[in-house]
């Protein structure tokens, strides 16, 4: 418990004539604005006939970190009221923070108190820097937070203000300020608040767009917007020409003689492996993913892992791959959305490309490959002349056909030397799972699901290849054991846990310290 | 201040007779050094008193009017030195600086300005940075004040009584020939509020015709006799003049009623929460109307004996409420009634915390406690129990990701950081020292470097004991930022690093502004300025001093070449310091500078290229190493809504300034190829178009007659 029950009950006392100082406390992330909406809250109390002060601790000018603004009015008697310059645990009135977590660092900090407070905040998310530098997916569940809001505040207004506030053009201030208006919680009408923003000179008209969608949603006279995880996931389209419609056809039937439950998931990969390659792929998808299922049985969780990782597995990241994307008609579209180019506007287009010697070779005809992996020598010239950063301008013909080219390979694909290595690899990875699955189909499960440890190109993919064969490793220790599985997919969260790898290293030596 | 604009500051300050100023409280100070005759001003950058530097460096029409000379002093013992106009001529001069930290630096000028004592009246403004979000050392300013003997007021936090404290303050020096500290906290420095302003008033002197009028009094020149004299001066005279003072003209104030049992000294800083605090427990009004007895200190040091001595006459005890640590006010307080022989019984830390700022909570608490040992009956009933069950809240300590602050979107010093992770990743770790600055963020994730801050321009300074007996072996590398390199490091980092033939790496981070402290111009800015002689080189500074090995790096976005370079300083074989310049314009400010021009070029029909970044969510693979080597708030992680994808991939959101960082990351680091650079050409010259459109043509041939023969996602 971080508030403690305090024997001493302190609650503001009010004036002589019933006036009460209001306590309003903000807390935003360097660089939201934060100061205009203090200002603005200023401004509104004072043209209510209430005095006002407010005070921040700004720190310097770096964004980024957690600031708190404060703001104290109390109508206007005649007389200075001594106002507080920091807001105190226990006693703030109208709490309004900008993001998520600031939201739960409000209550943690004790500035939310049960029969007091107003919580009035947004419910999109920044991610700290701690949440994005983990490999696998460090972000902070928010559940906890929004549960903790409804037993800590009197009355809570969250929505996602910040969405609100880009639909209107503008920034969140405007629906925060709008938000704060349509929760009542201060005695003034709405049309002051819009006189304020009026006043303030600029964007005046998309702050009133924010400002008047977070007050009606606040008031509840409007849906508030719908959270990202709630819309369903774009279903990519798959373009089929007259010629393969046949072919496709016949896989698409193949995927309906499966289970209902590895259905979806398997139609999801197998789209996305003709998509990679080619329909006889697809093909070879369909056969991995039958051969699993007909081991399991329902609920078939190990047949849907099998339908996920093995497209992935089968979908490796190549030199193709890369330039087939970047050469796509849908890719120039969706940079052109995603940047916003006007029709006037010309896109000009960078890459950023570092390929290697072991790239090189590897996007080679096998023997060629290999033959040239043994030349130190031109390994030696290669690193020294060619090794560097490219950019490559795909706006331009040139640059465009330089990966077009490459993305040309495709046909040729199965004979090059990466993949060869790649089905090598598969291979091993997917025969152990079929071996594990006839005796304990859980662990085969985790087994599958370890391939989401291969990822990235270059030293960030060899990371994870070595990440993947020490979790795989333990598979003989685990063998046989009730709690196989568990510890497996224990060993997985370890490694996708720290980039060092000093967590797999201690959940590796407790596995061994008991199967060992 | 080359990229903002205080030009509607400066019009308050022009507000005279009849007008009510509204603004800041350190603007009001501003104001306030005007209305009272100031005759120079100086100081140095830094929370929360840059906003004084910063408007009065805009001021320079109202300034010339008045002939008060302005100027940002090199470093707060620049500043403090400056005051020496005051010693001989009957001139007003008031310096600001970031306390403790400026204090610090400034204490030498200090003690020889304080000994010799001043004429004129002396003021040093210092921004109090302690307690919940300081971003400095946790000491207190008051044992400068009694060692050095120079008085100190602590004023109650409203507008009006911190601009009265500016006009007492410069009296309060002249009649005790002393310099005076006014301390203001940084909540008070960012109070917005309001007072009744005067008209701004000429120095009957100014520092011009003290120069056409020279004069000195060997009295007051700090060499020995003097220096005797000195000391027995402030005890007999100075002191007593200053404590005579403080009486007559009641700087010090009683509230409440007289005469009652048990009472409160307190600084005035402190006044508001305590109010608040006995507003919560039922003992005052808003208005500060109180039955308690208080004795608020606006002036903390020195104290009177008799004021306190008359206070706690009759009392049955009394709680000093002193904010910081030691308790320097309450031992001398104790110190008088105990030679007094008195058996008041005398509270402080204790009842309230030894340490840390005195917040509404701690102050409730505290006075509840002194209250329900020696005045109960003062307290509410209701106040004494609690009548409301406790609701267990919910503990989210253990899930909410903490939020330091870091590096702006763009800024120039992440490559810098990124080249020294990779060349550490290559060579192993090392020692590294940092400095003040913003560059200190380096120590935060996802960076993790850096093992010492020793004090501004003293990150090689703090390196120097690092000498290797194996030449071959491994040196530290030191940062150092622009600031702090004209602040002291040129001479203490530097021209140490050279004179003791260190081996060691010194990076100085130059981002052409005193950026942390909100980008004002300092010798090396490029920038041209009226006032000021800027686009002075660090690397000839350097040079000057004996450098050697040094390098300039004009683009600090080339993170491969700032590996390099760094990996070049790691192993040569040269002997000396390596000195690497690693320059590129603060991002904050550049955009601050370009984007409007950018905005009206565009309107105006010419031709503007604005760049951004994006990643191909299908390229990226989740790892998220690109993040591990940046940390920009533009660059985080979103969810495909792909079922096949278990991790997040990196986004790149509409704040993005194009800096280049990601590619160049990428790039050096051999990371992925997801990253691209869209640039958005408006107004793009006809030819420009022309082409586009016949590249487009042909691209768009090329891309349908391949879907048209297989199986993809349209």
């Amino acid at each position: 418990m971080t508030i403690q029950a305090n024997p001493i009950v302190a609650r503001r006392s009010p004036g002589p004539d019933g006036e009460k100082v209001i306590t309003l406390a903000a807390l935003a992330v360097g660089g939201q604005g934060g100061g205009v909406l203090t200002n603005w809250i200023v401004a509104v109390a004072e043209a209510n006939g209430y005095r006002a002060q407010s005070t921040s601790v700004a720190g310097v000018a770096q964004r980024t970190g957690a600031t708190i603004y404060y703001v104290e009015m109390c109508r206007d008697t005649g007389r200075a009221p001594v106002f507080s310059l920091s807001p105190s645990i226990g006693d703030v009135d109208i709490l309004i923070a900008s993001e998520l977590m600031e939201g739960g660092r409000a209550i943690m900090r004790g500035f939310v108190t049960p029969g007091r407070t107003t919580l009035i905040t947004s419910t999109h998310r920044i991610a700290a820097v701690s949440e994005k530098i983990n490999p696998g997916d460090g972000r902070v569940d928010g559940a906890d937070v929004v549960e903790a809001m409804g037993i800590a505040a009197d009355h809570v207004v969250a929505f996602d203000m910040e969405t609100v506030a880009k639909k209107a053009g503008s920034v969140i201030s405007s629906s925060l300020l709008g938000a704060l208006a349509g929760s009542g919680a201060l005695p003034f009408p709405r049309d002051s608040f819009e006189d304020v923003i009026r006043g303030s000179g600029r964007g005046v008209e998309a702050s009133l767009r924010a400002f008047g969608d977070a007050y009606e949603i606040a008031k509840g006279t409007k849906p508030a917007p719908r959270p990202e995880e709630a819309t369903a996931p774009v279903v990519p389209v798959l373009h089929v020409p007259q010629k393969l419609a046949a072919k496709w056809a016949a896989l698409e039937a193949r995927v309906a003689a499966l289970p209902d439950e590895v259905r979806d998931m398997t139609a999801l990969g197998l789209k996305k492996v003709v998509d990679y390659q080619d329909v006889a792929y697809g093909s070879d998808y369909l056969d991995m993913v039958e051969k699993m299922a007909a081991l399991d049985a329902a609920p078939f969780d190990l047949s849907v892992n099998a339908a996920k990782y093995c497209a992935r597995a089968l979908c490796y990241d190549d030199l193709l791959r890369v330039a087939d994307i970047k050469t796509r008609a849908s890719r120039f579209e969706r940079v052109k959305d995603e940047v916003v180019v006007k029709d006037d506007q010309v896109l000009m287009l960078t890459e950023y490309f570092h390929p290697r010697f072991e790239e090189f070779t590897t996007t080679l005809p096998k023997s060629m490959g290999k033959w040239l992996q043994r030349r130190k020598g031109i390994e030696a010239f290669y690193t020294k002349h060619f090794d560097k950063g490219r950019r490559i301008r795909t706006d331009s013909l040139r640059g465009f056909m330089m990966l077009w080219v490459v993305s040309s390979l495709r046909p040729i694909r199965r004979t090059l030397l990466r993949h060869e290595s790649e089905m090598a690899h598969v291979t091993a990875w997917f025969n152990t799972a079929i071996e594990v699955a006839k005796t304990d189909p859980a662990l085969a499960s985790e087994v599958l699901a370890n391939y989401r440890l291969i990822k990235g190109y270059s030293d960030t993919h060899a990371r994870g290849l070595s990440k993947f064969a020490r979790v795989m490793g333990a598979l003989d220790l685990l063998k046989g054991r009730d709690d196989a599985a568990d510890w497996m997919r224990r060993l997985r969260v370890a490694a996708l846990d720290d980039v060092k790898g000093d967590k797999l290293d201690g959940a590796l030596a407790t596995v061994k310290s008991f199967a060992g | 201040m080359a990229e903002r604009s205080f030009a509607k500051e400066v019009q308050k300050l022009k507000q005279g007779e009849g007008d009510t100023f509204t603004g800041e409280g350190i603007l009001a100070i501003t104001k306030a050094l005007l209305e009272n005759g100031v005759g120079y001003v100086g100081g140095y950058q830094g929370s929360p008193i840059s906003h004084l530097m910063d408007v009065l460096a805009d001021a320079e029409e109202i300034l010339s009017e008045l002939g008060v000379h302005f100027e940002a002093s090199a470093s707060e013992a620049t500043a403090t030195a400056m005051l020496a106009a005051s010693v001989h001529y009957p001139i007003r001069g008031a310096v600001t600086y970031k306390s403790v930290v400026g204090t610090n630096v400034a204490s030498d000028a200090l003690s020889n300005l304080a000994s010799g004592g001043v004429t004129g009246g002396a003021l040093i403004i210092v921004g109090e940075d302690y307690g919940e979000g300081s971003s400095i050392m946790q000491e207190r300013t008051y044992a400068f004040a009694m060692k050095s003997q120079v008085w100190m007021l602590d004023p109650r936090p409203n507008l009006p009584a911190i601009v009265k404290a500016v006009g007492d303050g410069f009296e309060l020096s002249e009649v005790s020939n002393t310099p005076v500290m006014l301390q203001v906290g940084i909540r008070s420095c960012h109070v917005h509020g309001h007072f009744e302003a005067r008209d701004n008033k000429r120095p009957p002197m100014t520092v011009s015709d003290a120069l056409e009028n020279p004069a000195r009094k060997l009295d007051r020149i700090v060499l020995p006799p003097a220096t005797y004299l000195h000391e027995e001066e402030k005890l007999t005279k100075r002191l007593p003049a200053a404590q005579k003072f403080v009486l007559d003209r009641a700087i010090n104030e009683r509230f409440g009623t007289p005469g009652s049992k048990v009472g409160l000294i307190l600084q005035g800083g402190t006044y508001n929460t305590v109010i608040r605090a006995l507003n919560r427990l039922g003992l005052a009004d808003l208005y500060g109307d109180t039955e308690m007895d208080m004795l608020v200190l606006n002036c903390v040091y020195p104290l009177v004996d008799s004021q306190i001595m008359a206070f706690c006459e009759g009392k049955d005890a009394v709680l000093i409420i002193e904010e910081g640590q030691p308790n320097y006010i309450e031992q001398q307080i104790a110190h008088m009634l105990y030679k007094a022989g008195k058996s008041v019984k005398l509270e402080g830390k204790g009842m309230l915390p030894m340490g840390g700022e005195y917040t509404g909570q701690v102050m409730v608490d505290g006075l509840g406690a002194f209250l329900s040992d020696y005045a109960a009956e003062m307290l509410p009933v209701a106040k004494l129990a609690a009548n409301e069950d406790p609701i267990a809240i919910p503990d989210l300590s253990k899930i909410l990701p903490a939020r330091p602050p870091g590096f702006c979107t763009g800024c120039p010093e992440r490559p810098i950081f990124a080249a020294t992770k990779l060349v550490e990743e290559e060579l192993g770790e090392h020692h590294i020292s940092s400095d003040i600055g913003c560059h200190l963020f380096s120590i935060m994730p996802p960076f993790d470097l850096g093992a010492t801050t020793m004090g501004y321009g003293l990150g090689p300074a703090s390196a120097a004991a690092f000498h290797n007996e194996n030449k071959k072996g491994r040196r530290s590398i030191s940062f150092v930022g622009d600031g702090g390199f004209w602040h002291n490091g040129l001479t203490s980092s530097v021209g140490n690093a050279v004179f003791n033939k260190s081996d060691n790496v010194i990076v100085i981070v130059d981002n052409f502004y005193s950026a942390a402290t909100g980008g004002q111009d300092i010798l090396s800015s490029r920038a041209t300025n009226k006032t000021k002689q800027t686009q002075n080189s660090i690397v000839e500074a350097c040079k000057g001093m004996g450098v050697k090995w040094i390098r300039q790096i004009d683009r600090t976005y080339d993170v491969t070449k700032l590996r390099d370079t760094l990996k070049e300083a790691l192993t040569t074989e040269e002997e000396g310091p390596k000195v690497i310049v690693a320059s590129s314009e603060c991002m904050l400010n550049k955009q601050r500078r370009v984007k409007p021009e950018l905005a009206k070029a565009a309107k105006d029909g010419k031709r503007v290229v604005r760049p951004r970044f994006g990643v191909d969510e299908d390229i990226c693979t989740g790892d998220h190493a690109c993040m591990r080597l940046s940390g920009c708030p533009s660059l985080s992680v979103k969810d495909t809504g792909d079922p096949l994808r278990d991790d997040p991939v990196a986004a790149i959101d509409q704040t993005c300034v194009g800096c280049g960082n990601c590619g160049e990351v990428a790039d050096a680091a051999v990371l992925c190829p997801s990253f691209f650079q869209a640039e958005i050409v408006s107004n793009p010259s006809a030819g420009e178009k022309r082409r586009a459109r016949r590249s487009q043509k042909i691209i768009s041939w090329l891309q349908s007659r391949r879907d048209a023969k297989r199986v993809a996602f349209a």
